[in-house]
């Protein structure tokens, strides 16, 4: 984290980031513009779980094509708990991240033995696979989803109702994951799954039983996921099989990729690119996608081709 | 039992338009690999082109060929604008940029044929039902998909292992850098074959528009399908593109049709209910991860270099 | 005690209609320094490829201090003390040649699932790596980042790496590939050195440096041992020097 302190461009718009983000509340309150609120929120948010993503992806070079499947198994979690009336986060939110980190463990045992393309589609077929099983769960509102009518219930710890005391419980979340994330990279355990991104057949060689590590990581980011999917069902009041459709996904990995792979901050500054930019093309055209979609292909393309080719792993 | 011969033969079916959608993309990966997500657009691509043209020339059959030659082209431009920069990049490179080709090509269908979708209707004589065996009717033209689809299989078939087109493709899915070597055209090749799983997959598209859909985001909900169905058969493979397609056709066709009772009658409680439908959808991507277990590589992979 | 090593024994592997090792038996005893010649193609690396645990067999057996670890993965084989370099350089390339060794100590100092603790800046684990760096003579550059590195060094830095899990039997696959005079000099000094703590395996084809450090040679032809004994009696061996020794290779650029 030392190295946020050094003085460089990336840092000021890092620093700069974060402090237009701390004050967004006010902003809200003065201006009244609540759908500012809103829609940072919904940032944050999604920027914990690209800081999840960045971990598997960026750090570990495991390209997982699954992601959202976490967000809606975290959101369900909390719906289906408070439709069959436990209210408590404290039951809710361990169960999210449970949850997560169960599913986690078995994709991660089915696919971290496969490498490459089979990988991402294996990934992406597993989480394909929750969404066409939530669409079957007609008690949680199938296809058209299930209103949570009370947020995640604190006994007094804490009002999610109260949207400012929200905002800044995401805010604080999302920082304890960058931070605990940058902790977790520059460890012994962090250090093998970079290893084992530059080069895994090396990684073998020197003596280090890569499966487990890469599946501990792979289960640590669905977990964390799982926490977001928690938050973002208590942002919406909702959930619905969309949370997780493989578009979802792959939304995550444009805005892991757009801030920078392997980089602290990179998620958040993505997270917030794209949604802003999404955001702003919404309004300016009736076929945001005409624009959008082109300009990711063409990030594809030129804007980091080095940083994405060292994450290729090269079959031995 | 009646019941259970349509819902083979509709298994079948839809193992055969997987089939399509599947030769197509492991083809391209076998040979450019490239991932491309935007495979599903062009099956989009070819059933708004086949409801426009029939809509346009009042017969289904013409309307089916002009689409048919509307997606190939719509293939080949593509590749030559947008997909060649991809070619040797990284896989998660190709997956954004084809992702973002999806969205693209999502917003410009609703761009040109507005939101709702379109209708596309047979002429009267596909709509009866057919009788194959005594007592059994199934509507004819779902029999004159398998056919089509069968024939188109055969076809591929030859062109893969009786022309010298076909020589290239398969030297090309065991040694790339060999066949450049060798001094043949490589960007006409890769621009062949990509134009061709174009053409397959906008020949599935328009196929089972009329009895299926034709709407925006048509290309998502079958291309996870297929590429189940790759990565069953083995990447690469057409072979096993085409048993891998008709094993996860009838087991998601049956296992829909048949599981949820199955269930309810051994476990009567309102769990079974609920779980049902659920688990009846997750039957193949069950098989796939039991296949895994075994075959991580699928069950007939090409050879890779 | 007098039990060898390493035991080779009817080692057999086919790559398709070729048999890349056809039927090898070897002892190596401990302490020895075996060298492994022979033309290109004749199954040399792949050789080094079954021993270290990254191929697996047809047939035959490996006997490694009298235990079987044929069915070993390569990491177990780490583990016990088998370590080896490749013959094309395979690097971390985007870390520091500190970060490489550091590394190879990291995965025989326990397990790694330690979550937060800097390892950067664990001693227990800096030290043996510029340790390790210091011996194979590359510890001023202990801070480059591997891709720029000279490729003599990276070599040198693939020595250093095997060195620093501290096994008992090195496998060497052509170190000095790819080496100018100089680099190649040090880099026999340093083998040299390393003869007498370590038992090693050595694919060279620069004959000048085989026949100056080797206790043994065998001589491998299309995947089959044609011969095998001290360096006088393989440079007196008919069937090596028509096969093998008359024309010889050039060091490879």
């Amino acid at each position: 984290m030392s190295v946020l302190f050094e003085r460089n461009p990336r840092n000021a718009v890092t620093i700069g980031l974060l402090v237009i983000l701390a004050l967004i509340p006010l902003y809200a309150a003065l201006t009244g513009n609540t759908f500012a609120m809103t829609l940072f929120t919904r940032v944050l948010i999604l920027a914990m779980a690209a800081v999840s993503l960045n971990l598997i992806m960026g750090y570990g070079g495991m390209v997982s094509f699954g992601h959202a499947a976490y967000l809606g198994l975290g959101g369900y979690a909390v719906g289906i708990l408070a439709k069959e009336g436990v209210g408590s986060g404290f039951i809710q939110w361990p169960v999210a991240i449970a949850v997560s980190a169960l599913f986690a463990l078995i994709v991660g045992a089915l696919s971290l033995r496969t490498r490459g393309v089979y990988f991402i589609m294996i990934t992406l077929a597993f989480a394909q696979m929750v969404y066409y099983v939530a669409i079957g769960l007609d008690r949680y509102g199938g296809d058209d989803g299930l209103t949570i009518y009370k947020r995640s219930q604190f006994g007094g710890l804490i009002d999610l109702n109260n949207k400012t005391l929200f905002y800044y419980l995401c805010f604080a979340l999302l920082l304890a994951s960058i931070y605990l994330v940058s902790r977790l990279v520059n460890s012994r355990f962090g250090l093998a799954i970079q290893g084992a991104r530059s080069n895994e057949r090396r990684m073998r060689a020197i003596g280090f039983p890569v499966f487990r590590y890469k599946l501990v990581c792979f289960v640590i980011a669905g977990a964390l996921c799982g926490l977001a999917g928690a938050l973002l069902a208590n942002h919406t009041n909702f959930i619905s099989p969309a949370m997780m459709f493989w578009t979802r996904s792959g939304d995550l990995m444009v805005m892991v990729v757009l801030g920078g792979l392997a980089t602290p901050f990179g998620p958040l500054v993505g997270t917030v690119t794209y949604l802003l930019l999404e955001e702003a093309l919404s309004r300016v055209t009736e076929y945001p996608g005409l624009f959008l979609g082109p300009t990711l292909l063409l990030v594809a393309i030129y804007l980091h081709g080095g940083i994405a080719g060292l994450l290729e792993r090269r079959a031995p | 039992m009646l019941y259970f011969i349509e819902q083979l033969l509709n298994g079948v079916q839809l193992g055969m338009l997987l089939f399509l959608l599947a030769a197509g993309l492991t083809l391209i990966f076998g040979i450019m690999d490239l991932v491309n997500l935007a495979h599903g657009s062009l099956y989009m691509l070819g059933a708004y082109f086949a409801a426009t043209f029939a809509a346009l020339t009042g017969s289904f059959v013409l309307g089916a060929i002009l689409a048919l030659t509307a997606t190939f082209v719509s293939g080949v431009a593509l590749e030559v604008i947008a997909i060649r920069p991809l070619y040797g990049r990284s896989h998660l490179d190709q997956v954004l940029g084809t992702f973002g080709l999806l969205l693209f090509f999502n917003e410009l269908v609703r761009l040109v044929w507005g939101p709702a979708g379109m209708t596309l209707s047979l002429p009267s004589a596909m709509l009866t039902a057919v009788q194959i065996i005594p007592g059994v009717y199934y509507p004819a033209y779902r029999l004159v998909i398998i056919a089509a689809t069968l024939a188109v299989a055969a076809l591929l078939y030859i062109l893969v292992m009786r022309t010298r087109l076909g020589m290239l493709i398969r030297a090309g899915a065991s040694n790339r850098e060999m066949v450049g070597a060798l001094g043949v055209n490589i960007k006409l090749l890769y621009t062949l074959v990509f134009g061709l799983g174009a053409a397959l997959a906008g020949f599935a598209g328009l196929m089972q528009a009329p009895i299926l859909t034709v709407q925006i985001g048509m290309g998502e909900n079958i291309l996870i399908l297929a590429f189940v169905v790759i990565i069953i058969g083995g990447i690469g493979s057409i072979r096993g593109a085409f048993v891998a397609a008709i094993i996860v056709g009838l087991i998601d066709t049956l296992g829909r049709a048949f599981l949820p009772d199955l269930l309810r009658a051994m476990i009567n409680t309102n769990a079974a209910l609920t779980l049902a439908p659920a688990l009846s959808s997750m039957s193949i991507y069950m098989l796939m991860a039991g296949i895994l277990v075994f075959r991580p590589e699928g069950l007939f992979p090409a050879a890779s270099k | 005690m007098t039990e060898p090593l390493l035991q080779i024994e009817r080692l057999t592997k086919r790559f398709g209609g070729v048999i890349a090792s056809d039927a090898i038996t070897l002892d190596i005893p401990r302490g020895e320094f075996h060298a492994i010649i022979g033309p290109n193609g004749a199954g040399k690396t792949t050789l080094i490829g079954l021993l270290a645990g990254e191929i697996a067999a047809q047939n035959g057996a490996i006997r490694f201090d009298g235990g079987d670890i044929t069915a070993l993965s390569a990491d177990r084989r780490s583990h016990l003390g088998l370590a080896r370099s490749f013959q094309i350089t395979s690097l971390f390339r985007d870390f520091t040649a500190l970060d490489n060794v550091a590394l190879a100590v990291q995965a025989h100092c326990g397990h790694s699932f330690r979550f937060w603790n800097d390892a950067r800046r664990d001693d227990s684990l800096r030290a043996p790596a510029q340790a390790a760096l210091d011996r194979v003579g590359l510890g001023g550059r202990a801070a480059m980042r591997v891709d720029r590195l000279s490729h003599g060094e990276q070599r040198q830095l693939e020595i250093a790496m095997a060195l620093a899990t501290r096994p008992r039997l090195l496998l060497l696959d052509e170190p000095m590939a790819g080496m100018g005079p100089d680099e190649s000099a040090r880099m026999v000094a340093m083998l040299r050195e390393l003869k007498s703590s370590i038992t090693i395996l050595l694919i060279e084809h620069d004959m000048e440096t085989v026949f100056a450090l080797a206790d043994r040679i065998t001589v491998l032809v299309y995947g089959r041992i044609i011969a095998s004994g001290d360096p006088a009696a393989i440079r007196a061996d008919a069937a090596v020097r028509e096969a093998y020794l008359g024309e010889q290779e050039p060091t490879r650029g």
